[in-house]
């Protein structure tokens, strides 16, 4: 119960991180879009504070319905679609004075970007079972902001702008994570899983090892790639291939699973449908390359990783 | 076999470079169509999954901490500790992350992601141990090397996070598996998912010191003008 409330309070400051931006916007004088950029940055903090609010006080019957946030969900998507969320004006500082900032700082400056990981590092074994890691992740950002403040004695107006500099930055590309999430439930509750599965089944041959291990390995991440993330595809595929075709021939069953997950995840550095690692990176760090910036570079990583699954997996699993 | 539409009008969506939100809201909805679910609930799918999922937007929270550290010159600030370093390298950076990262996703440490490290740090490290090499460098090599830069925050990730027994993955395996009819413990499968941790570290690192050979070979070593050596010892 605590645990959930604590949880909410997480989603709530991403919504005031939206809100934000829309206070910013609407205040701004010649923003070049003004109400639609609004109303996105508006209804998505609104999903994130508002969708499951009654666990703050541990009364779930108070939230948004479903079908309500897959409404607004379809106008995010739209106003994205037609290009009507647009960046707004911010008065970032120059380079002069980052450079000065820097050498009159210097390297405390560190303390609030490394404590973000290590309170929540510090939190979360202290506390895993009772809090979870995202409890501890939105401590650990209190206290970072905390020190960052202190630290370079700046303001919290600079805070609040600069987080909506990166917030707009980063854009629409934001919500398309949970989009795709939202695309796998369809997919699943669709039975595409099972199509994708029966089709494989149906040109592996059976009594081949090598065969069976390749089918897994390529299977777990040819269907990563399609659904964006390995968990969704980690159940389908070992029910439907792993089984079948590895262990019951013989495959030690953990090492079997455990090499067919993270062959999983070479598809997930394969696909633009992990949007979250492949995608909004090159929004964050300002790309040019908006789709395939990232995953040109991880394409023969990812190649030369599945092979040596396929390679370990038959020579240590039997 | 039409249930597939989805998957279809995705590559297609990318192919075309349309709209990618666009694109995968209506293979969503086609799909869902196909499969004969009402619109209604479709869209309820839709907007419970997307709650559900909240929780990889998190990066969010941390944007305004981000943002004030690089108001104040914390990029700058990782340009030049690393600048002072004269043997760093794009590839020797990159690496040197790539083990740290992969280490601590398997102590189950959060130390890393795009927002809170690559971005701020790693990214400008990189830069500053570039530009120290070779001076100036091209608009093309600075999109190689934040491609690079992001690519070794998932290598870590991905394949460090199993070896720690409370990781999703490892549970999810051992729920998946229990389901199956197999009994396996956590530990067991975070211990066989060691040796894909340590193959990543050497794998990718031979990926990054290629583009440092690359680049070596493109620019030359630049060896810096004697006075500005002592001016920075």
């Amino acid at each position: 119960m605590l645990k959930d409330a604590l949880t909410e309070i997480l989603y709530i400051m991403m919504g005031i991180v939206c809100f934000y931006s829309v206070y910013a916007t609407l205040k701004e004088k010649s923003h070049p879009s003004k109400i639609p950029t609004a109303l996105f940055w508006g209804l998505l903090g609104i999903i994130f504070t508002f969708s499951r609010i009654g666990l703050l006080w541990g009364n779930k019957n108070i939230y948004i319905p479903d079908i309500y946030t897959g409404y607004m969900v379809i106008i995010l998507t739209l106003l994205s679609a037609f290009r009507l969320v647009k960046i707004g004006k911010f008065d970032e500082s120059t380079s002069e004075f980052k450079q000065q900032m820097s050498q009159k700082i210097g390297n405390l400056i560190f303390v609030p970007a490394l404590a973000l990981g290590i309170v929540a590092f510090i939190v979360a074994q202290i506390w895993t079972k009772q809090l979870g890691s995202l409890v501890a992740f939105w401590i650990s950002t209190v206290v970072a902001a905390i020190l960052a403040l202190v630290i370079t004695k700046g303001k919290v107006k600079e805070m609040a702008d600069d987080g909506r500099r990166l917030l707009e930055v980063v854009g629409p590309v934001s919500i398309l994570p949970q989009l795709l999430a939202a695309l796998g439930a369809i997919f699943t509750a669709a039975g595409v899983g099972d199509v994708i599965a029966s089709g494989i089944k149906t040109v592996i041959p059976q009594g081949n090892i090598l065969l069976g291990v390749i089918a897994y390995c390529v299977g777990m991440a040819l269907f990563t790639m399609i659904m964006g993330n390995a968990f969704a595809a980690f159940a389908v595929i070992t029910a439907g291939i792993g089984i079948p075709f590895v262990i019951a021939q013989g495959g030690n069953p953990v090492i079997v699973a455990a090499l067919g997950m993270t062959a999983g995840y070479c598809g997930t550095l394969m696909t633009p449908m992990a949007a979250n690692f492949n995608i909004v990176p090159t929004a964050i760090l300002e790309m040019e390359d908006k789709k395939y910036g990232v995953i040109k570079y991880q394409v023969p990583v990812a190649i030369a990783m599945l092979i040596i699954h396929i390679v370990l997996m038959y020579v240590w699993a039997f | 076999m039409i249930k597939l539409i989805g998957i279809l009008i995705i590559i297609v969506g990318f192919i075309l470079k349309l709209d990618t939100l666009a694109v995968v809201l209506i293979a969503g909805i086609v799909t869902g169509l196909v499969a004969g679910l009402p619109f209604p609930k479709i869209v309820e799918i839709l907007g419970k999954a997307f709650v559900e999922n909240r929780y990889m937007s998190i990066f969010i929270v941390s944007l305004p901490v981000i943002g004030i550290l690089e108001r104040y010159g914390l990029r700058e600030r990782a340009a030049y500790v690393i600048g002072k370093i004269k043997a760093a390298t794009v590839g020797k950076v990159t690496a040197l992350y790539l083990v740290l990262r992969t280490l601590s996703a398997m102590f189950g440490l959060r130390l890393g992601g795009h927002v809170q490290f690559i971005r701020p740090l790693i990214l400008p490290m990189a830069e500053g141990a570039a530009m120290n090499r070779y001076g100036e460098i091209k608009s093309e090599d600075h999109e190689t090397i934040k491609g690079l830069e992001a690519a070794v925050e998932n290598y870590g990730n991905f394949f460090g996070q199993n070896a720690f027994v409370a990781a999703g993955g490892v549970l999810l395996i051992v729920g998946v598996l229990k389901e199956l009819n197999y009994t396996v413990e956590a530990i067991d499968i975070a211990k066989a998912s060691i040796p894909i941790a340590l193959i990543i570290m050497v794998v990718g690192s031979l990926q990054f010191f290629y583009y440092d050979r690359k680049f070596d070979q493109k620019y030359g070593i630049k060896t810096r003008p004697k006075k500005e050596n002592r001016q920075n010892a």
